[in-house]
């Protein structure tokens, strides 16, 4: 259950790695990755994403479901079975390990919404999803979808990343996008829903930092019918890039000056048509402005991308090995699994960067 | 006049004998005559007239001169208040009403007293407003709710059409104080001060003077229920247009300024004949519904070809978010609300201290609302009403306010010494009053750069607040209540404020 009805700042390391061909590999070297930065975090929360992990069920959308009860389980499971056509359930495997204690019961569904469902609600899927997930994490005590999106899933609890992932035998699993994060959450114990990375349909979202904005994020969010409900400033990252990107349909870059926006001094030397666009976005949009300071790296099944605040208060470092790109809160959690780069660079402050899979990966 | 008929002074003139010259300043300066000198130019008090506006303290050269509360004391009470005791007999006396002016001076709960501010600590860094840039910049009026962009010749084209908006470089507004009211010196200073400092003032219901046309660009022209002044220019010379419906420190009342105050240049600006009361109506008569706002609106816009905000002021009453609500959807571009301690030029004194509700309650219940409705973007809202300094507004932000105006806080600034007698005309500090020899006391040059440091103060405080609070623009802060704790209010207050406790 919830520890403590408050947002949780955290400190943090983050990582992702991606092969824009679609080539997919093993956690094994995320994990590598984030075992580097292990003083980054406290042993109190950590997670993986990975993409492509499902070739075999491309078009369901998997949930990735922990519950604390089985009795919530059941709820859920009838919640699932009235809304969704199951193509099939399980178990998520995991290993005993000594260093991950009192693990919750953790599910995944693949699943289709009925489509008389869709019509009787007049809804897109996507919308429906989301819905659901909602439905989940606030009305049924004692359980959270830590991911609802397609070919892809979250893995994460309370340990060190490198734990986590042992615990859930990420070497076996293949993935053209992976993200990591190790959590340094400051004032209360970890629970297992609040770790990282968090998610919604198939956005997945890391975070170092801390959202001094959060209160108002949480409020504007939820007049767009987000509901925030696992009390970590990361959650609104998720759903601030699901409703303008998704929902509003603006392109990255320009949902990344929301979150990140130009200074009034910097808008006030542009060009008129952009002066007019950027004005426009802070007026409408000022409120999900991330204030604070951040380095994120969004992934969804069609890319990766790192940003930071815009006056860079945490560090992101990129770098580029042929078809592989990497992202990381330090350049030697990178140069650990590969030390000769074409390119190293760290991210500006406010400016997106972000690395495309190639067209067919996900046709 | 009998014995019954009296009433003991409130307060009490000493001069002294030793320190005082004999200049006559404090003679000549107050402007309700509760100073005379005899022949040998000794200093006689009435402390029957005196208000204490301490205008005669601040001029005396020697300092020879003090107002204090006038030492005859009655039994101890701590129930009957000698006020009240002191009030029944005026009006056992005339059968009257009891007038006041300002806001309520009664000792309610103030909220604001019990709200605390975040700042951050290790895990976040705050921001130094010296070094970083510090983003307080604003837009009055009604925002999109999704943005549309064309990607055209490389470059990213914004579809949407907006709606009029105006840009002020700090959320503060000058409350609506009308010409009539307050003197065209008092007037002149808020305009210059508005334009120099990059913000708004606000005519109130008295019309626009033409000496106050070349700030057009800076002021919010009122229309009230009297319709004092209003014609087509008169909404053309301005950035905004308000219907004013009705005001903190008298909901549900209307206003009058009596004849005595309506000279020459009060009659051709309010456009009323000379000498005769003003007489502003409870209710707009072609208001008696929300569709008949409505209606008002949407003529407002017609007549100005869509080209500024219209905004709509109410006092903070019980049902105010079902109100605001309203408002919002009979198409208001913003909202102002009064809180129960905004001030006034004249009210009764029944109405003042007793109708309406905190403004912090209402800014708050107010923002929910529209939220939980999904029409916040449709308004601007701007909370007045006794906002005292920069933390009430940093506060009133968090809550969920866009702007705040001040009314009291500019007089002040302007010299006023709440002395609450804005009704009599007599205003030693050439505020409120129409009295050309007081009114000229004013000088619009000093004073509007009093008003130009008090904006420029509170600007630089609200940036020293949101840098500890680790945040760099003002969206951040407005309706982030997540930053605010409470110390000893009731669950069900926190509950309506939506603030945690301070400890959690």
């Amino acid at each position: 259950m919830i520890p403590a009805l408050e947002h949780i700042p955290s400190g943090c390391a983050a990582a992702g790695i991606m092969n824009k061909s679609g080539i997919r590999i093993s956690g094994d070297a995320i994990m590598d990755m984030m075992s580097v930065m292990h003083s980054r975090s406290n042993g109190l929360g950590g997670g993986f994403a990975a993409y492509g992990i499902y070739p075999e069920t491309p078009d369901n959308y998997c949930l990735h479901i922990m519950f604390d009860t089985e009795s919530a389980k059941r709820e859920v499971d009838s919640l699932i079975e009235e809304n969704f056509i199951v193509e099939r359930q399980e178990k998520i495997p995991t290993k005993i390990i000594n260093e991950i204690k009192d693990p919750p019961l953790l599910w995944r569904y693949f699943v289709l919404p009925k489509p008389e469902k869709l019509v009787a609600k007049n809804m897109h899927a996507d919308d429906f999803v989301v819905k659901l997930v909602m439905l989940v994490n606030t009305r049924i005590p004692g359980s959270y979808v830590n991911s609802s999106g397609k070919n892809m899933g979250v893995f994460k609890g309370v340990g060190y990343p490198e734990d986590i992932g042992r615990f859930f035998m990420l070497e076996k699993y293949g993935a053209y996008i992976w993200t990591a994060h190790g959590r340094f959450p400051t004032n209360t114990p970890g629970w297992w829903a609040g770790a990282h990375p968090f998610s919604i349909l198939d956005w997945t979202v890391v975070h170092n930092g801390e959202i001094s904005s959060y209160g108002i994020n949480k409020r504007f969010l939820e007049t767009y019918g987000y509901e925030c409900v696992l009390l970590t400033d990361t959650e609104v990252i998720a759903y601030t890039f699901d409703l303008l990107v998704r929902k509003h349909g603006l392109p990255l870059d320009i949902a990344c000056n929301v979150v990140a926006s130009k200074f009034w001094k910097d808008i006030e030397l542009m060009p008129e048509e952009e002066k007019k666009l950027h004005t426009a976005l802070r007026m409408t949009y000022g409120n999900l402005l991330l204030n604070g300071p951040f380095a994120i790296i969004v992934a969804t099944n069609n890319y990766m991308m790192g940003l930071n605040d815009r006056i860079k208060l945490r560090p992101l470092v990129y770098g580029k090995k042929g078809e592989f790109s990497y992202l990381a809160s330090e350049e030697s959690s990178i140069r650990k699994v590969e030390s000769n780069l074409d390119d190293v660079y760290s991210l500006v402050a406010g400016k997106p960067l972000k690395v495309e899979v190639n067209k067919d990966v996900c046709a | 006049m009998s014995v019954l008929d009296k009433l003991l002074p409130e307060f009490f003139i000493k001069v002294d004998r030793d320190l005082c010259i004999k200049c006559g300043q404090c003679v000549n300066n107050c402007g309700f005559s509760a100073l005379l000198q005899d022949k040998d130019k000794n200093v006689k008090p009435i402390h029957e007239k005196c208000v204490a506006c301490q205008r005669c303290m601040f001029v005396c050269p020697t300092k020879a001169i003090q107002i204090t509360k006038f030492p005859g004391t009655q039994k101890h009470n701590d129930y009957w208040d000698p006020e009240y005791i002191n009030n029944i007999k005026k009006q056992a006396n005339t059968g009257g009403i009891l007038l006041t002016a300002a806001g309520t001076d009664k000792l309610h709960p103030i909220i604001f007293d019990r709200l605390f501010l975040d700042a951050c600590q290790v895990t976040n860094p705050s921001i130094d407003p010296l070094r970083e840039p510090m983003e307080i910049i604003s837009y009055l009026g009604e925002k999109p709710i999704d943005i549309a962009i064309e990607f055209k010749d490389n470059s990213y084209i914004l579809k949407n059409k907006l709606k009029p908006n105006i840009k002020l470089s700090s959320p503060i507004i000058f409350a609506a104080m009308s010409y009539g009211a307050i003197s065209l010196n008092a007037h002149k200073s808020l305009a210059r001060a508005a334009k120099e400092s990059g913000i708004l003032m606000n005519t109130g219901e008295g019309g626009l003077h033409k000496d106050l046309y070349e700030y057009a660009d800076n002021i919010i022209v009122q229309v009230a229920s009297g319709r004092f002044g209003v014609d087509p220019d008169y909404l053309k010379r301005a950035a905004a247009i308000e219907i004013k419906v009705g005001q903190g420190a008298k909901p549900g009342i209307g206003g009058h300024l009596p004849g005595y105050k309506v000279d020459d240049e009060v009659s051709s600006t309010r456009m009323i004949p000379k000498g005769t009361d003003a007489l502003s109506p409870a209710p707009h008569h072609d208001i008696y519904s929300i569709e008949d706002l409505a209606q008002l609106i949407a003529s407002l816009k017609e007549a100005t070809d869509y080209s500024k905000p219209v905004g709509v002021k109410i006092a903070a009453v019980h049902n105010v978010a079902a109100i605001a609500s309203g408002v919002a959807r009979a198409d208001a571009d913003y909202i102002v609300i009064d809180g129960f301690r905004g001030g006034t030029g004249a009210a009764p004194t029944m109405i003042r201290d007793h109708i309406g509700i905190p403004i912090e309650l209402a800014i708050a219940a107010v923002d929910d609302r529209l939220r939980k409705e999904k029409i916040r973007n449709k308004v601007s809202i701007v909370a007045a009403g006794g906002i005292r300094h920069a933390a009430d507004m940093a506060k009133i932000l968090a809550l969920g306010a866009d702007f705040v105006t001040i009314g009291t806080a500019s007089l002040i600034a302007m010299g006023c010494t709440l002395c609450q007698k804005c009704y009599t005309g007599n205003c030693s500090w050439g505020i409120a009053t129409q009295r050309p020899d007081l009114v000229d006391r004013l000088n619009p040059d000093e004073v509007s750069k009093k008003l130009v440091n008090l904006i420029r103060g509170w600007s630089l405080e609200l940036k020293e607040i949101m840098g500890a609070l680790g945040i760099n623009a003002i969206e951040s802060l407005i309706g982030n209540r997540e930053r605010l704790r409470a110390l000893e209010l009731s669950k069900e207050t926190l509950d309506v404020l939506g603030v945690k406790p301070a400890g959690r």
